[in-house]
């Protein structure tokens, strides 16, 4: 690895293998907002450019592009979350890495079929009702079907934002949430969070009447979503116990911290656990500093 | 007369209307209980005074402030190509609003934010103009304007590029398109006052306004002090405009057709250009706004509609040609 995107937080720094913290931030060469120089990036002299995300035609031609331009080979991945193993068997046979790929893959198929079994009993019908609520107010999410809610149908929960032709990020009014009425809110904004139980038009609503509305940690990586990626395997299993607690009563510790070393190479100490824990019982970390990029 | 008979007819199936089903019954029921003054925590009266009433009234002091403001300005720049945003309010409250989303300030703050920016975008390009002497002073003005609006635009895109893509880039992009889906109570009230502040020296000094739109040479010979006015007419167009885009986020072509539509019907003079205006304007987003959130079963953004409907309006007057100012 030859750098980030976009440099990492002071909040998601210790979750980062001390070998990766400090490099630097080269831009992003694709996708919203480019901001990569390409010759900053071959200055890194990277032997491989690797996208995980959208493989659509513009992604393609884009990746195409870079390519033809840096003669660096461009390796485009399907993100999305039900290719995940796919995924890392790939990257693990293009890095030379086969075994730790294997490894990998092993681990979040393991954790699709385990969650599959459970789920297996319970029809589409009674699975609990979901809303993810994103943005300062709440009232934006994602729709069925978009990259950033499909963790929802996976752990096995129902998105009630569902809009017929519509993809990706929307916004909803306070109305149409009320009809929808969700069980389960999840969140990682945490203005939104520290909002909502006192705020009296969602208190009507039956998530947060009902006490669950759950707020996501988001270090090193989000754990539904921001980004949609890899990191969603230790929100899945999170995700699940939150919405069937007696059939996934987990041990969250144990499965964050094996997570943590098998995916990012940390070992995370028993507070920065605790800490990640606590965040995932809503008790986000203060922010001593702006939890700016 | 029949234009505040069709607002306020507009209101009452707009407050009929939505996600939430409320029958006409239901509908008239929860309204004799408030009248009567009770207080029920019922579903009903939740969705109709907290959710739907507020924004139907959202709707109508965003539509007219920000028609009314773009009535002002058309008549004191004697250009009927001029919106509310000449000056750079709506791209400054826009810079404002960005700023407080890339900091994750809380909605209240991204609010203010986008207030006291959008103020003080128009007070910088007033000052900018003051500082320069020159025999056209409304050109000089509009020059800053165009000059600030583009360093505040060229602001936002840098703050969108360092802005985090997967929280905070779409939020600054619904904020940049308008929506008055989060609309509270509390916001409306608070709106309101601003509103009524700024219309004030509009009203009241409606014909010496109409005075300006002859010139500043004929103007001044006709005994009115056109720089202080022009001051006034600004500083009022422009609290109008900043306090109801704060909470509602850019909405363009309203400030720019509705005047338009407002002179064909009454004239260029600008007592009767203003309520027509005004009443228009309110007309006019409260319908786009109702279409906006009953249309699917997610939010239209209200700056799309507004310039899906506005833009092929705006062409159809273009080529009419453009005829004289009065």
């Amino acid at each position: 690895m030859t750098g980030w995107p976009d440099p990492p937080t002071a909040e998601e720094r210790p979750f980062i293998s001390e070998k990766y913290r400090d490099l630097p931030a080269l831009g992003r060469l694709t996708g919203r907002g480019g901001t990569a120089n390409l010759e900053v990036v071959l200055k890194s002299k990277p032997d491989l450019i690797l996208d995980f995300g959208s493989v659509r035609e513009t992604y393609v031609s884009l990746a195409e592009n870079v390519q033809q331009q840096t003669n660096i080979p461009y390796v485009l991945i399907d993100g999305r979350f039900e290719a995940t193993p796919a995924a890392l068997r790939l990257l693990g046979d293009v890095l030379g890495l086969s075994e730790r790929g294997e490894r990998l893959a092993k681990y979040v198929e393991d954790t699709f079929v385990q969650i599959d079994a459970a789920l297996a009993a319970t029809p589409i019908d009674k699975r609990p009702r979901v809303y993810l609520a994103r943005g300062p107010d709440g009232l934006e999410t994602g729709v069925q079907g978009s990259i950033n809610t499909e963790i929802i149908e996976r752990a096995g929960g129902r998105n009630v934002a569902a809009a017929a032709g519509q993809k990706g990020l929307v916004r909803v009014s306070m109305e149409q949430l009320i009809v929808a009425d969700p069980e389960i809110i999840i969140t990682w904004d945490r203005n939104f969070f520290d909002r909502v139980f006192k705020d009296p038009l969602w208190v009507g609503i039956r998530a947060v009447r009902d006490g669950r509305v759950f707020l996501a940690p988001t270090a090193p990586f989000g754990w539904i979503d921001r980004p949609p990626s890899l990191n969603r395997v230790i929100g899945l299993r999170w995700l699940a116990g939150l919405f069937y607690p007696d059939t996934f009563p987990e041990d969250l510790r144990e499965t964050t911290r094996t997570f943590y070393r098998l995916f990012y190479h940390v070992e995370p100490t028993e507070p920065q656990l605790d800490t990640l824990i606590a965040w995932s019982k809503g008790q986000a970390p203060s922010r001593q500093q702006p939890a700016r990029r | 007369m029949s234009l505040t008979v069709l607002l306020l007819l507009l209101m009452l199936g707009a407050a009929l209307v939505g996600a939430y089903p409320i029958t006409f019954g239901e509908f008239f029921a929860a309204l004799g209980r408030w009248f009567a003054g009770e207080t029920t925590q019922d579903k009903i009266n939740t969705v109709l005074f907290d959710i739907r009433l507020p924004r139907v009234f959202a709707a109508v002091v965003v539509g007219a402030a920000v028609a009314a403001a773009g009535a002002a300005y058309q008549t004191l720049f004697r250009n009927p190509l001029v919106s509310p945003d000449i000056l750079g309010v709506s791209t400054g409250a826009g810079l404002g609003a960005v700023l407080g989303i890339f900091l994750s300030l809380p909605v209240a703050a991204i609010q203010l934010s986008a207030f006291v920016v959008g103020l003080a975008t128009v007070g910088t390009v007033y000052a900018i103009a003051a500082l320069v002497h020159g025999r056209e002073p409304v050109l000089v003005l509009v020059l800053a304007g165009v000059v600030v609006g583009a360093l505040a635009g060229a602001a936002i895109s840098l703050l969108k590029i360092l802005a985090d893509p997967y929280d905070q880039l779409p939020a600054i992009v619904f904020w940049l398109l308008g929506s008055l889906s989060a609309i509270r109570k509390g916001e409306v009230w608070a709106a309101i006052p601003l509103v009524l502040i700024g219309l004030l020296p509009l009203v009241v000094l409606r014909w010496r306004i109409n005075v300006l739109s002859l010139g500043d040479e004929e103007a001044k010979a006709l005994g009115v002090e056109t720089g202080r006015l022009r001051l006034i007419v600004i500083a009022a167009a422009t609290l109008i405009t900043a306090s109801v885009v704060a909470i509602s986020g850019v909405i363009g072509w309203v400030g720019l057709v509705i005047p338009h539509i407002a002179r064909m019907a009454v004239g260029p003079s600008f007592d009767r250009l203003l309520p027509t205006a005004t009443l228009l304007g309110a007309s006019y987003l409260l319908i786009v706004d109702t279409l906006a959130r009953t249309m699917a079963r997610i939010e239209v953004p209200i700056g799309i509609l507004t310039a899906i409907i506005g833009a092929p309006f705006f062409l159809w007057l273009l080529a009419r040609g453009r005829e004289g100012w009065s």
